[in-house]
């Protein structure tokens, strides 16, 4: 945020005004953080009158050293997770294919309903069509339920992904491919679609993201995961006392697998924005590009724009 | 079916389909006055509270929305938070489940808010300036309508899958239109696909006229830039 620009340049007023307002909202800060470790720690009555420990106390966290036969268990949820999760992503990015292909027909007799069972598969709650595959289609298997509620889901958002990159590649790259004499399918398939596929990569892993995350939707429908492993069996196995602990463990098995994907997804992105090479329609610059591809004079022109140095770092030129 | 039963399978889903909604408006409203205040912290001068703002978002974006509803309905009533003695039962578990949404929704809120006020090009401001506006009179002529203006399509996709959302509620001892139906696919399980079917169509009437009139706005921006 460079917010110089809104104002003139700070004077020694503003500057001792800015360490004060720092100061000030370092206390604040440092309070609540008082305040939620104070509640966390103080002794607590349970509702048969008994005082237990604070959630600092040892006794709340040393199942996690002295009875390690739960970690195996542990193991076995993460796997749960982390396999649903894969196998519903390779299904998802089958399924966003064909339904990319299928949306980017040139008749309006496919396109028309395909658009329509994609709104109909957004447009509902990705819970639902977990419970919906558990009912109806695989009769009460949760693994199969959640991954396929997942795929079908995210399928659809992965579709209108794809589609959204193939409608933003250049015109001449399926022109060239129709004039060297390929089929309109084959032009789609070997010319644009890996074209789109890249360029859509760090959206697409974006939403495999959020795929992993609901995975933890499998707890609602008795599917064993991390979370129903870790509160539902271990928990309480080990008794209340170590139900916070079981919780925290939890959260930071799901932000430590996500990080670790979102870190590898922005990775990608930059990745990819690094090489050059052909370079989208409307004249603005994607996040995307594809590689390998020599940039046509038609899209050289059209890229000058974008490469010239008024607009070179728009990227950090905003308000 | 009979026509009976027809009538209390239409009255199960619209009570539920209310539900449903209220939760919607009620964390909706709760997680956009949480996400603005991130906002707000995140582009504020104070480097302290605009990195608590980047670590809140940073870590609430990555749990899962079934955690947080877990934490709030199992957890929260240990630490002394207790809707029970006051209202009862189903309203207790209700807030938690809206206290729930509105966390998990509003860094999500504070992004779109940010990327609007940051999608406003640079020369608006300069020119501004150099026309000579104060920075109040910058901020309020020229940004503001403009980041204003392209905050909202993306609000509303939040809102929408906020919509979607609610549904996890249910599994958390609300009964709102997902429980309803899992009620009812349970008590008619001959019917179990129109049942569904029902309570999609009941999810589909709010998200897509959300989504089509969030198309519209961003079109109508787009002419605009």
């Amino acid at each position: 945020m460079s917010a110089s620009v809104l104002f003139d340049a700070p004077g020694p007023k503003a500057r001792r005004r800015a360490v004060i307002f720092n100061i000030l909202g370092g206390l604040l800060l440092a309070a609540g953080v008082l305040w939620v470790y104070m509640t966390l720690a103080a002794p607590k009555v349970t509702a048969g009158g008994q005082t237990r420990p604070g959630l600092f106390d040892v006794s709340r966290w040393d199942v996690f050293w002295t009875r390690p036969e739960m970690w195996p268990v542990v193991w076995n949820g993460v796997w749960s997770t982390l396999s649903a999760a894969g196998i519903a992503a390779v299904l998802a990015i089958l399924l966003g294919m064909v339904f990319a292909v299928l949306g980017s027909s040139q008749s309006t007799w496919v396109t028309r309903p395909t658009v329509m069972v994609l709104e109909f598969f957004r447009g509902m709650p990705v819970l639902l069509m977990i419970f919906f595959m558990l009912i109806v289609v695989v009769k009460g298997a949760p693994f199969w339920a959640v991954i396929l509620g997942l795929a079908v889901y995210n399928g659809a958002l992965i579709g209108e992904i794809l589609r959204a990159g193939l409608k933003s590649l250049p015109r001449g790259q399926r022109e060239a491919g129709l004039s060297v004499g390929l089929t309109p399918l084959k032009t789609l398939l070997l010319v644009e679609f890996p074209q789109a596929f890249r360029q859509m990569t760090p959206i697409i892993v974006a939403q495999l993201v959020v795929l992993l995350k609901d995975t933890s939707l499998g707890y609602i429908v008795a599917y064993e995961e991390i979370l129903r492993t870790n509160m539902n069996i271990l928990a309480s196995y080990f008794g209340s006392d170590y139900i916070f602990s079981f919780f925290f463990l939890t959260l930071v098995i799901y932000m430590g697998i996500n990080l670790i994907v979102s870190w590898f997804a922005r990775y990608l992105s930059k990745r990819l924005t690094a090489s050059k090479g052909a370079k989208p329609r409307a004249g603005k610059v994607a996040k995307g590009e594809d590689g390998p591809l020599e940039p046509t004079p038609t899209q050289l022109i059209r890229a000058i724009p974008s490469d010239a140095p008024i607009q070179s770092s728009e990227g950090d030129r905003r308000v | 079916m009979t026509g009976d039963e027809m009538t209390l399978v239409l009255q199960t889903l619209l009570d539920g389909f209310l539900v449903t909604l209220s939760l919607l408006a009620i964390s909706g409203l709760g997680a956009f006055i949480l996400g603005t205040i991130i906002a707000i912290l995140r582009i504020s001068p104070v480097s302290t509270l605009r990195g608590f703002a980047a670590f809140y978002t940073e870590a609430i974006r990555n749990i899962p929305l079934t955690l947080v509803l877990f934490f709030c309905a199992t957890l929260l009533p240990q630490l002394g938070v207790d809707f029970a003695r006051t209202f009862g039962a189903s309203t207790h578990y209700y807030i938690l489940a809206a206290i729930g949404l509105s966390v998990y929704t509003s860094p999500f809120i504070a992004e779109a808010i940010r990327s609007g006020v940051n999608g406003v090009p640079f020369g608006q401001a300069e020119a501004a300036r150099s026309i000579g506006l104060d920075f109040g009179q910058t901020l309020s002529l020229v940004i503001m309508p403009q980041a204003f203006r392209m905050t909202i399509p993306p609000l509303i996709n939040v809102f929408i899958a906020l919509t979607k959302n609610t549904s996890v509620a249910g599994g958390f001892a609300v009964i709102e239109l997902f429980a309803r139906g899992r009620d009812l696919v349970r008590d008619f399980g001959n019917y179990a696909i129109p049942m569904l079917l029902g309570v999609a169509i009941c999810y589909l009437l709010v998200t897509i006229p959300l989504g089509y009139v969030s198309r519209v706005i961003e079109r109508k921006v787009a002419v605009l830039r």
